[in-house]
């Protein structure tokens, strides 16, 4: 067990810089999940905790060594890999104990721990088989047991589920994070997958074009994303964006979002917004769940407006409402009985106790 | 053919119901007939070979019908396999081709991994060099060989011509660049992530070479080792060049060079000589089909 | 040179690293070992390829006893002889020709193994590349005797029909026939083989499509079949016409050249003139010739393979 640091931490591939200087700190038994899109870094982040690729430049530790150039296997980590990577002619048990038979342990010791790591993955029945005879949750399985068996200090996770199918993602996920609650090894898990990353994550850290966009708990980036980009990463159905501006009318602060509609900000909203220039190109953001059916009690804060609905999506709890606001597309999520219709008018209600105000040009959150 | 009834039947469905599976059956009725004919065309000389070695010398020069046989005997096979200077080409032949072998695997094996897998200066081009090797052909370098060795007779003194043994030296040029390349291609094919996790349990490059790659590519090791003894087994250019006494011969030059004697009827012995000498490739054919069959188009769509 | 850098900036800071340097180690350990895996082939290839390529030209520059530098002597010689020209003209003939039908009976028979079920396939599969199989000159001894001048299994056959006899191997037309027919025999089933694994890779929804599109059979491999192929084609006629070019064993012993050198080609000339009338020289010059041709189809294999490898 230990923690984990990366210290200005920069890959370059040529004149590529594909990490541009990270800093991280993983605590102990911490589960973190590094999540972006795809090229943003993350990969090639876990790649050089690995060991697997040089670092450039930075440090990075490992209970709080420098391990820059201490090769893989010298470094006390275990990697679970997207597609497996099982030795195809070893049986599982002697996939997950190959790295102690490398290193000459005990046979009694090894098999304790294989009986010990198939039990907790409930794999015990597998174990003479070979990884062709396995399904992709069994082979998830095998790959997680060989990291267990070998005690590391850390965890490392390369998209370990983007390889199965939607329901068994969900199952597996749940089972990644049992075991981490009992055997509570430090883990850095990389996905693409942000509802992955906010179900599993002790904190998150998003990450876009090799820099660190913000670190968080999945309840911070959610509420309180930093950025444009994770207040679109984040969430699905996505964040919307929504061109307005500041108004002063009648004493009051207004967010103007088209010439129609205006809306008064929340008074603790205007107090924040109040000395940002009227002439700043803004955004609204704000989720669909804050873009509700109006109905007759408002609290105070929620605005509504009538607009014409373009598509509608009936998911059953729910049902998503897609329409434009001066050509910028929105969507909200309405009650199924409030009577959606594609093509058909609507009145909807905009919570602004909940929204998130931004620079277009910097996408920072203000 | 199957494809062309479907859209022949096409527009006329209604007037020829069931013309499909009609047009489908001639067909396939074609294609067994073609396919009989150059089954003939293919099997007809190793047949030929056959019958002819079952034929005493009288049978076959009284002329009879060449394609039966109406006094069979074994006598031919009895008499190459007792005698001593057949086995000698037989022996020359198998320890030339397995030594070969092995030594083409010790030599490629390593160099195709480091092939494929440690990206070093010039890897690319020492690949590409591999690959040009293979398409140099026997008959462009016997005669520098031949003077090559000649002169390192000359200056060392251990003598290398018209022995069985310098075609150790030589067979790897023609085994060793295919192998490694068809051997880069399997090892290539085998997914990176499989050595990461090699080298994070633990392993050595050596150990996951030995480990992991050799057991993982170990169909294409096997292709590659058909390939290796098949091309021993059959090289006729260099032995004949090279080796002058019968002694030294291997079975494709004893046989041609010793067996045929001028006016003398033994063609009952040289084609059993030969189905003997084609025996060796051709069981190794018939069990392990599919290796011979992956390695032979591994060269051209491997790498 | 990336590799060099690298290791420039690592020594540099090795001081700070407290486990600094090891993996400078590793890199140079890495391309080490590197070198040492590959040095047993890279020997091989210089000493016992590349060497005696050089060599050979070299060779070709002295006198039959080899102790004088004769310049183009050797060539000048070959070029007034109309021995060479005929053998010049004879290995094109041999290469073109015997390449030619190989692809051509590969093609078709790959077709019509293609077009059987699935399951009797491989057993035909495996009886068609037999020819392949056999070493060379093991068969070319039986086509020997299938020719024999006086007890040809052929002429026997065709008497039945009022052929023949046909000097297989005695006159120069029909022992050029002959050296050619042997020679596909041989060589079809490997196009097969390589046409029948290309085939196999066509995704069959193109054809669905392409029948869909009301293509006929013909259009089908025309449009479909033939672009889909057409690299595994190119490669694998340029490899044959490289084997067929340099081709030894079969003309060797079915004709020795004859009759009157009139089935001589580059190979069995330059044994004939190199080995068994001991004039190396000449012999090296001979073969030389090959490398213009053989040069120009690596070239354009080379080019294909790594087209290839781009795709995938």
């Amino acid at each position: 067990m230990a923690d984990v640091a990366l210290r200005k931490v920069v890959k370059r591939y040529d004149d590529v810089e594909a990490v541009r200087g990270i800093d991280l700190d993983i605590a102990d038994h911490e589960f973190i999940v590094l999540v972006g899109p795809s090229g943003c870094g993350k990969s090639t982040t876990l790649r050089m905790i690995a060991g697997l690729e040089d670092i450039s430049d930075g440090d990075i530790l490992i209970g709080g060594d420098v391990v820059n150039d201490v090769p893989p296997k010298d470094r006390d980590i275990a990697m679970v890999f997207q597609n497996y990577a099982l030795y195809p002619h070893m049986t599982v048990a002697e996939n997950m104990s190959f790295g102690l038979r490398l290193k000459h342990y005990p046979k009694a010791e090894i098999k304790a721990r294989v009986t010990e790591a198939a039990r907790l993955l409930d794999i015990t029945d597998l174990i003479d088989r070979k990884p062709k005879q396995l399904s992709g949750g069994q082979r998830q399985r095998v790959a997680m047991g060989r990291a267990i068996v070998r005690n590391p200090k850390v965890f490392l996770f390369d998209e370990p589920l983007s390889n199965l199918d939607a329901k068994l993602r969900v199952q597996m996920r749940i089972e990644i994070k049992k075991v981490h609650q009992k055997v509570r090894t430090t883990t850095v898990y990389v996905t693409h997958d942000q509802v992955e990353a906010m179900t599993l994550a002790d904190r998150v850290v998003v990450m876009n074009k090799g820099c660190i966009e913000q670190i968080g708990t999945p309840n911070e980036l959610y509420h309180k994303p930093a950025t444009r980009f994770v207040a679109g990463f984040i969430g699905s159905p996505a964040m919307n964006f929504i061109p307005c501006r500041l108004e002063d009318t009648g004493g009051k602060l207004n967010l103007r979002l088209t010439d129609r509609i205006s809306f008064a900000l929340p008074p603790s909203r205007a107090a924040r917004y109040n000395a940002l220039a009227r002439t700043d190109r803004l955004l609204l953001g704000i989720r669909p769940e804050h873009i509700t059916e109006s109905h007759a009690h408002l609290e105070p804060g929620v605005e509504t407006f009538d607009t014409m609905l373009d598509v509608t999506e009936p998911m059953g709890m729910e049902t998503l409402v897609y329409f434009g606001l001066d050509g910028a597309p929105v969507c909200g999520r309405v009650n199924p009985n409030a009577g959606a219709r594609d093509g058909a008018p609507m009145r909807l209600a905009m919570d602004l106790n909940n929204m998130h105000l931004l620079n277009e040009a910097t996408g920072i959150v203000l | 053919m199957s494809t062309v009834a479907i859209d022949k039947a096409g527009p006329r469905r209604n007037v020829k119901y069931g013309s499909m599976s009609r047009d489908r059956a001639w067909a396939l009725r074609w294609s067994y007939f073609f396919l009989v004919l150059f089954a003939i065309f293919s099997l007809t000389p190793p047949l030929y070979m056959l019958i002819t070695s079952l034929k005493t010398s009288a049978e076959i020069s009284a002329a009879t019908n060449p394609w039966w046989v109406f006094h069979p005997t074994l006598a031919n096979y009895v008499e190459l396999l007792t005698s001593n200077q057949f086995l000698r080409f037989f022996w020359n032949s198998a320890m030339v081709s397995i030594v070969v072998v092995i030594v083409t695997m010790v030599i490629s094996i390593p160099a195709a991994f480091a092939l494929a897998r440690m990206k070093f200066w010039g890897s690319a081009t020492l690949a590409t060099g591999v690959f040009l090797t293979y398409l140099v052909p026997d008959s462009l370098l016997f005669i520098p060989l031949f003077k090559v060795f000649a002169t390192v007779q000359e200056w060392t003194g251990i003598p290398l011509l018209n022995r069985w043994y310098v075609l150790l030296f030589i067979y790897p040029t023609l085994t060793v660049p295919f192998c490694t390349w068809i051997m880069i291609g399997y090892f290539a094919s085998i997914p990176k992530e499989l050595d990461e996790a090699a080298i994070i349990d633990g392993a050595s490059w050596l150990q996951t070479l030995t480990r992991i790659f050799i057991p993982v590519a170990l169909p294409g090791l096997i292709a590659a080792t058909i390939f290796a003894f098949t091309v021993s087994w059959a090289q006729f250019l260099y032995p004949l060049v090279f080796t002058t006494s019968v002694d030294q011969f291997v079975l494709p030059v004893g046989i041609t060079t010793t067996l045929i004697k001028g006016d003398v009827f033994n063609w009952g012995q040289i084609m059993s000589g030969a189905l003997l000498g084609a025996a060796p490739p051709l069981i190794i054919y018939a069990f392990l089909m599919d290796y011979y069959i992956a390695g032979l188009t591994a060269g051209a769509t491997k790498g | 040179m990336a590799e060099v850098v690298v290791q420039h900036s690592r020594a540099a800071r090795t001081t700070r690293a407290r486990k600094g340097g090891s993996l400078h180690n590793a890199l140079r350990r890495k391309s080490t070992v590197a070198f040492f895996l590959t040095l047993p082939l890279i020997l091989l290839i210089a000493l016992l390829v590349l060497y005696p390529a050089l060599y050979s030209v070299h060779l070709s520059t002295l006198n039959k006893s080899m102790q004088k530098f004769v310049g183009f002597g050797n060539f000048t010689f070959l070029f007034k002889r109309e021995t060479f020209w005929m053998v010049v003209k004879q290995s094109c003939i041999f290469a073109i020709t015997a390449v030619i039908f190989k692809a051509l009976i590969g093609f078709i028979v790959a077709h019509f193994v293609h077009n059987i079920p699935a399951k009797g396939q491989r057993k035909w599969r495996g009886m068609l590349l037999v020819p392949w199989v056999i070493p060379p000159a093991m068969s070319t001894l039986a086509w020997l005797w299938l020719f024999d001048p006086s007890y040809s299994a052929f002429n026997y056959t065709l008497s039945f029909f009022g052929i023949g006899p046909i000097p297989w191997l005695g006159d120069a037309a029909w022992a050029r026939f002959s050296v050619i027919l042997v020679n596909v025999w041989y060589g079809a089933p490997f196009f097969m083989i390589m046409y029948l694994a290309a085939l196999k890779s066509v995704p069959d929804q193109l054809y669905e499509a392409a029948a869909i599109d009301g293509a006929n059979w013909w259009q089908r491999i025309w449009y479909v079949t033939l672009p889909m192929m057409r690299n595994i084609i190119a490669i694998t006629t340029l490899f044959s016409l490289i084997v067929t070019f340099a081709n030894f064993d079969i003309v060797r012993i079915l004709t020795s050249g004859g009759p009157l050198d009139q089935t001589q080609i580059f190979a069995t000339y330059a044994f004939r003139v190199g080995i068994e009338s001991s004039d190396i020289p000449l012999g090296a010059s001979v073969s030389l010739f090959m490398v213009p041709i053989l040069a120009v189809a690596a070239i354009f294999i080379l080019r294909d393979v790594s087209k290839r490898g781009n795709e995938a």
